[in-house]
């Protein structure tokens, strides 16, 4: 059953072919069985249970409250949950329980969706890896995975087994790792520079960045108001839209969210390929990019060619300077944003009590590690009134230059962009910390990050595995406010790849009660 | 098709040097002086702690001016993406408040106040605070 999509597991639910509490129990229990990943910082059993309990009394009543009434889900812990600690994996919020939940919580919950838990991530959010959080980094779910496991067999013996595990990518690592290992059915994670896309594709999920503007960021810890969206992560695209669909609309408590009426959804099936102009940026073609990525890439083009529809070449000439703009404004808005963290009102708090501007230096000295200071310092250096123009000006000028590329591409007719996700498969962690956060944010924001500055939406789609036996996704970007028929082609190629379910066995000790699919036979979708 | 495409691409892109993680300019990167460090350390109240975090900044201030290369005479900067349309402004009507619970999370309250230490007591002299740049000196 866990292994099924979300629109499965529904309909399951509807026909009483498992209930509520079953469902929570099975992804409980796998969640402690799948502890090793350190995908979640705080478990949510009792509410769950509590949440689970009350579901099943809508469906014998027959009142079921749509499509999620159910349904297990985590969030990502930058997410603010009333009355469950909310740490965005630091010290500076270890403790903080929200008196409020944000609103795509309020969202999931009030359609009955059960909250399993908060998942792990970087440190705020900053980080491309899930490995710089106060909790310990995020495991891949593949590193143990039997496709990988048979490769690496081929390759190395007599090492320690778990020595060489890999990493999620991030920052919404935990989110990805949580809906891979089947322990939730849908996970909410943030994307600020891809920091959905790219763990979704190192785990071989989807994982969608809706339109800046479509979905409410109140609740959601800000890194850079300009450019976060909260992120959905599922197992395949129909189940993103369902969650969409109901997370998207305006937020009078988010000024942001634009006053359009949006509508859930369902995506329609793709027969008429002639009228798709699909777009591949020459300037996404670096050599950093890893050949097999590179070759799924054509693949993938060829793909859509050959059935079809129109495939050209285009050009994003700003494409180089792109991760510097990105790195200028997100370190400034973070500089900003960042400053309400002083020990007065919520969060840690330091002993000192000399004055407040003392108090408030100690508190963040202990609450922020590394990654956070250096980002706020570097913020603070671009918005010093001698580099204010030079640097913080001249990026929001090179946004404007990032943001019309994109905008001069649709105009020509393409409907949705095809680029690479990540420049290579999931990294061993040993390999990834060489380098240090911001290098590495830098290396692996590369095809993700323009999106965010553009305001665009974007969905990585799982391709196909690596030599390694290892996910590789491919990301389609979408005109603004246009995610249905960006999920519309996103579903049409899940469907051509048909990528493989990851084997998990080995990590499980009892599998065969939790694949049990003797029930399933009757499942009728509609 | 593509295939062949892309590796024609990458051939040209290997004459030139457009690598993104390219070494920066030199002549972009500047030097952070010990009274910047301390000037940065004021305004955000957090320290560098170490010289690994001041030649962090080093580098993230060479990255940084790679943007100097692109033209943008005569453009405006984009603060928003969504600058085209009008902010949601609700009616000017108290709907909510009296949120005593937020001062459930403060460590120090009194009643119904946050409780600070003395905010007229200003920041050490500079010769006195203990900032880890007059060790490196």
């Amino acid at each position: 059953m866990l292994g099924r999509t979300l629109q499965e597991v529904s309909e399951a639910l509807k026909q009483g072919l498992v209930t509520p509490t079953e469902l929570c129990q099975r992804c409980l229990s796998l969640i402690k069985k799948t502890k090793i990943l350190n995908a979640y910082i705080t478990v949510s059993e009792e509410v769950a249970l509590k949440q689970a309990e009350e579901s099943e009394k809508r469906y014998k009543k027959g009142h079921s409250l749509g499509d999620l009434d159910g349904i297990p889900v985590a969030v990502k812990d930058n997410f603010s949950t009333a009355g469950i600690e909310t740490t965005c994996a630091s010290n500076m919020l270890k403790g903080y329980v929200p008196p409020y939940n944000a609103t795509v919580v309020q969202k999931l919950l009030d359609q009955g969706a059960l909250l399993m838990g908060k998942t792990n991530l970087d440190e705020f959010a900053m980080g491309s890896g899930s490995t710089d959080g106060i909790f310990g980094p995020v495991k891949n779910p593949w590193s143990y995975s039997k496709q990988y496991r048979e490769k690496r067999k081929q390759k190395s013996h007599g090492e320690s087994e778990d020595s060489h595990w890999l990493i999620t990518g991030g920052s919404s690592g935990g989110s990805a790792a949580a809906v891979s290992a089947f322990t939730c059915f849908a996970a909410l994670g943030s994307d600020t520079g891809g920091s959905t896309r790219n763990p979704a594709a190192h785990c071989g999920v989807v994982g969608l960045k809706p339109s800046y503007g479509l979905v409410s960021r109140h609740g959601l810890i800000p890194l850079v108001n300009s450019m976060d969206v909260p992120g959905i992560l599922t197992r395949c695209v129909d189940d993103a839209a369902i969650v969409l669909g109901i997370l998207a609309g305006h937020d009078p408590k988010d000024s942001t969210t634009i006053q359009d009426p949006v509508k859930p959804f369902t995506l329609p099936s793709l027969t008429d390929m002639s009228k798709l102009c699909i777009g591949i940026p020459k300037e996404y073609l670096t050599p950093e990019l890893s050949s097999e990525v590179q070759s799924l890439w054509s693949k993938a083009a060829n793909l859509f060619e050959s059935e079809g529809a129109k495939v050209i070449e285009v050009s994003l000439p700003h494409t180089s300077y792109s991760i510097v703009c990105y790195h200028v404004l997100c370190t400034s808005e973070v500089a900003s944003n960042m400053a309400r963290f002083d020990g007065l009102e919520y969060g840690h708090r330091c002993d000192t009590d000399v004055s407040t501007e003392a108090m408030y230096a100690a508190t963040r000295r202990e609450g922020f590690n590394d990654v956070v200071r250096g980002r706020i310092l570097s913020g603070n250096f671009f918005l010093l009134k001698e580099n204010y123009e030079n640097y913080f000006v001249k990026a929001q000028k090179v946004r404007r230059l990032i943001a019309h590329d994109f905008v001069n591409v649709f105009n020509s007719g393409v409907d949705v962009l095809l680029t690479p996700t990540t420049l290579s498969e999931a990294v061993p962690h040993t390999e990834f910390i060489r380098e240090d956060n911001r290098t590495r944010s830098a290396q692996d924001d590369l095809f993700t990050q323009a999106v965010n500055m553009a305001g665009l939406p974007a969905v990585s789609v799982p391709m196909a595995l690596s030599s390694q036996g290892l996910p590789i996704g491919l990301q389609f970007i979408g005109r603004a406010f246009c995610d249905q028929q960006l999920l519309t082609v996103a579903k049409w190629f899940e469907k051509q790849v048909q990528f493989p379910v990851i084997q998990l066995q080995e990590l499980m000790d009892d599998c065969s009660s939790i694949f049990e699919n003797e029930k399933l036979a009757s499942v009728s979708l509609k | 098709m593509w295939t062949r495409a892309m590796c024609l691409g990458l051939r040209a892109l290997a004459g030139g040097c457009r690598g993104f993680t390219s070494k920066a300019d030199p002549q972009g990167s500047r030097r952070v002086t010990a009274e910047l460090i301390k000037h940065l350390e004021r305004l955000a109240l957090v320290d560098f702690g170490s010289q690994e975090a001041v030649a962090r900044l080093e580098r993230a201030i060479a990255f940084a001016d790679r943007l100097r290369a692109v033209d943008t005479d005569r453009v405006e900067p984009k603060e928003s993406v969504l600058e085209d349309r009008c902010l949601y402004l609700r009616s000017d009507n108290v709907v909510e408040g009296n949120c005593a619970e937020e001062l459930q999370n403060s460590h120090r309250g009194v009643e119904e106040y946050f409780v600070a230490p003395a905010g007229n007591i200003s920041w050490p002299k500079l010769d006195e605070k203990e900032s880890f740049s007059h060790t490196a000196e």
